[in-house]
């Protein structure tokens, strides 16, 4: 794709070295992924000892923050794949992540009794929760668009309420506590409350693998397939697409990064319950992903990046700012109370100002910003009204979110 | 079921409430013949092409490709959630049955775990339908129509009436969408980047580029579908739909809104198609001078009934496709 960018904006004389790069990238993606992703580690390593993040916290905390990051990484990641390249609105996605947590939690604690060795856990949490979805899947997807969504509604809510409810199993309200911390690995070293360094490390690692394989899956003749299904579901059919595996083999990659996901992120939190994995969850994550970039791997998850140290850090600096300044009103609100009011809000200009997202796919900015484009053939007009009438449907969404409450 | 002919229609049709949109038509499409289906709108013509390419399952009839039948009304499809629920069911009873004779905590475990995979198995081979499991259904008598897919896999490639390209798609990636049922490499391929999975890629972009200097798109595969020219869509679209090595192909109104220039150029390949390709071409068409022109036989419905069917000739001359088209001469 990036060597047709080269191609159009630099019609004569040797691509930019911009161009080039990117042309590299493309035809060596997985090793431009572990060479961005080291980079970034590296970079996240150092920027918590220089100002101005030094001023604001110490290492650790910031290493802590960053390694939960990872967790809403890989879960906008995934939510990628059903909602950006199949386009499969799913509003119940903290489901898998929910249950990928519960299967490490069954596993992996005094209440179960057993302690397994944390990376293939990994694995099992992701299959479990990839089984999740595709029998959630099977029967479901020949349902299309509101519908689909609706239906994935009520599954993101009945998970938690059965966890919730069955007390004699889950525990309740409590949730099962005292989760095993994975064991010493070689080079990272031991995981405890007080080393978030090495949580840091192992996600770093995890994010890698699953941005590499979702990559191969995106440039496959499957992810092909996705975006055909995106854009035309009738006419992929009638070009041999099987459309209800090719969807199916969507949600259950989506279930599948999320079950990873949860399997981290029980281990980090040693403590699983139902209120962790609510609508909110579901909501944003979605908002991650509409803010990052839909469609684009490397765009979501940066997206998913900052949204998360928004709300865990950036919120209560704002309030210290705020406080310090002593505006009259201002001081007084705590704006951490109000961060689904401000990302709703953050949604809704997006959608008017900039639709494609922070850092969009190649793909969707060609579909959203059609004016610019080159004059196409006379269905342009068709397509900004479809462009704009999309943006409004994903507008509606941060627009319901608003009155969830936190 | 003879082997000369690559599609055989007996006595389809189609209801849609009251209204009968295809009545009762026979219809038969030679081997590497152009046969052509004209008649005024509203006919019934792009009906009986969604019937055939699976959309559409017919009220009554059936239709045989290359010999086996592959569209027909659904014969005792309520048994099919029997079949699926039929093995986990006897997994289940086994596992049962195991824990009355007092087998101990872990056997019963395993036999409810493995009811669930089971049954989960069961659900996405059904709900994927692959070949084998139609085959294994037809021998227990279940009889459900070929989705379009199916009929893709089988053979068939079509267009359609109003362009539905992936607008947002490149030409190439259009073409390569095309190809997707004559890929092999599975998920795990792509997963792993195995060396079958990249050799695969390698060889089906350059038969891509073969497929689209066929058809006379030479140098555009970068380019964005939506924003070729109208002309260039529609040649795409046939690009598209050859990428799956069809045996039959269906175009709706190829040459729809087409200037006499690009009428003519469109006319020579679709007959360079048979010519290279060796297809047999279905074409619904309303321009009389490609109809006339290029088709072997001609099949003329009106108000969902077949009315006349033989050679251009006999066509032109025929009172009944004169009165349908021009109304009765008066009395």
């Amino acid at each position: 794709m990036s060597a047709t960018i080269a191609a159009r904006t630099s019609p004569a004389g040797p691509p930019s070295p911009r161009a080039r790069i990117e042309d590299l990238a493309t035809r060596h993606r997985s090793s431009a992924i572990v060479v961005g992703m080291l980079i970034i580690a590296v970079g996240l390593i150092v920027l918590p000892k220089i100002p101005p993040l030094s001023l604001i916290d110490r290492e650790d905390p910031w290493y802590d923050t960053f390694a939960n990051a990872g967790v809403y990484i890989l879960l906008a990641m995934g939510l990628n794949v059903v909602v950006g390249l199949a386009g499969l609105l799913d509003l119940g996605y903290a489901a898998f992540f929910a249950i990928g947590s519960y299967t490490y939690a069954y596993s992996n604690s005094p209440f179960a009794g057993t302690d397994f060795p944390f990376l293939p856990m990994l694995l099992v949490g992701a299959s479990v929760a990839a089984v999740f979805g595709i029998a959630l899947g099977a029967p479901t997807l020949r349902l299309r668009g509101d519908y689909l969504a609706i239906m994935t509604l009520g599954f993101g809510e009945i998970v938690p309420i059965v966890f919730l409810n069955l007390d004699t199993w889950t525990l309740g309200t409590n949730g099962i506590g005292g989760i095993y911390r994975p064991d010493p690995l070689p080079l990272i070293g031991e995981f405890t409350p007080l080393t978030p360094f090495a949580y840091f490390i192992l996600m770093v690692g995890i994010v890698t693998v699953a941005m590499i394989l979702l990559y191969r899956m995106q440039d496959s003749r499957i992810g092909r397939a996705w975006n055909a299904i995106r854009e035309d579901e009738l006419a992929a059919a009638a070009n041999g697409i099987n459309t209800v595996t090719t969807k199916l083999l969507a949600f259950a990659i989506g279930a599948t990064t999320a079950g990873l996901a949860g399997v981290f992120n029980a281990s980090k939190l040693t403590i699983v319950s139902p209120e962790q994995f609510g609508f909110a969850v579901s909501f944003i994550v979605l908002a991650m992903v509409i803010l990052g970039g839909m469609g684009n791997i490397w765009g979501v998850a940066v997206g998913a990046f900052i949204v998360y140290e928004i709300q865990v850090q950036g919120f209560k600096q704002l309030n210290k700012v705020v406080e310090g300044l002593a505006i009259p009103v201002l001081k007084d609100v705590n704006f951490t109370d109000y961060q689904y009011l401000l990302f709703g809000g953050a949604l809704v200009l997006m959608m008017l100002f900039r639709p494609e997202g922070l850092f969009p796919s190649q793909r969707r900015r060609r579909e959203l910003h059609i004016a610019e484009e080159l004059a196409g053939p006379a269905d342009d007009e068709i397509d900004v009204a479809a462009g704009a009438a999309m943006a409004g449907s994903l507008g509606a969404t941060p627009g319901s979110g608003e009155d969830q409450p936190g | 079921m003879s082997d000369e002919h690559v599609l055989e229609a007996h006595r389809v049709t189609k209801r849609f409430g009251g209204l009968v949109a295809v009545h009762a038509v026979d219809f038969t499409i030679p081997d590497r013949s152009i046969v052509s289906l004209i008649g005024p709108n509203g006919a019934g013509k792009t009906t009986f092409f969604n019937i055939i390419a699976g959309i559409y399952d017919p009220t009554d009839g059936r239709i045989d490709f290359r010999g086996s039948t592959m569209i027909a009304h659904a014969r005792r499809a309520w048994l099919e959630p029997f079949v699926w629920l039929l093995i986990p069911v006897i997994v289940g009873i086994l596992t049962a049955v195991v824990g009355a004779l007092g087998a101990p905590g872990g056997v019963i475990a395993i036999g409810l775990f493995a009811t669930i995979i089971v049954l989960l198995v069961t659900l996405v081979t059904g709900v994927a339908r692959g070949p084998a499991y139609q085959r294994f259904l037809r021998r227990l008598g279940i009889f459900r129509s070929a989705r379009p897919n199916d009929m893709v896999v089988a053979g068939l490639g079509r267009t359609f009436q109003n362009i539905r390209l992936f607008p947002n798609m490149t030409a190439r990636e259009n073409v390569l969408v095309g190809m997707h049922s004559r890929l092999a490499a599975s998920w795990i391929d792509a997963l792993l980047s195995t060396r079958r999975n990249r050799a695969e890629e390698e060889r089906a972009r350059k038969r891509a580029e073969e497929l689209l200097t066929l058809v006379g798109l030479k140098g555009t595969g970068d380019q964005l579908a939506k924003n070729l020219p109208y002309g260039d869509q529609r040649r795409l679209e046939i690009a598209r739909a050859i990428g799956s090595d069809p045996v039959l192909l269906l175009l709706d109104e190829p040459t729809a809104g087409m200037n006499p220039n690009e009428t003519a150029g469109l006319t020579a390949l679709i007959g360079r198609l048979r010519a290279e390709l060796g297809l047999t071409i279905l074409l619904i068409e309303h321009d009389m001078k490609v109809v006339m022109g290029i088709s072997d036989r001609v099949t003329v419905l009106d108000h969902g009934e077949k009315i006349a069917e033989g050679t251009p000739d006999e066509i032109r001359r025929d009172p009944k496709v004169i009165e349908a088209y021009l109304g009765a001469p008066p009395v």
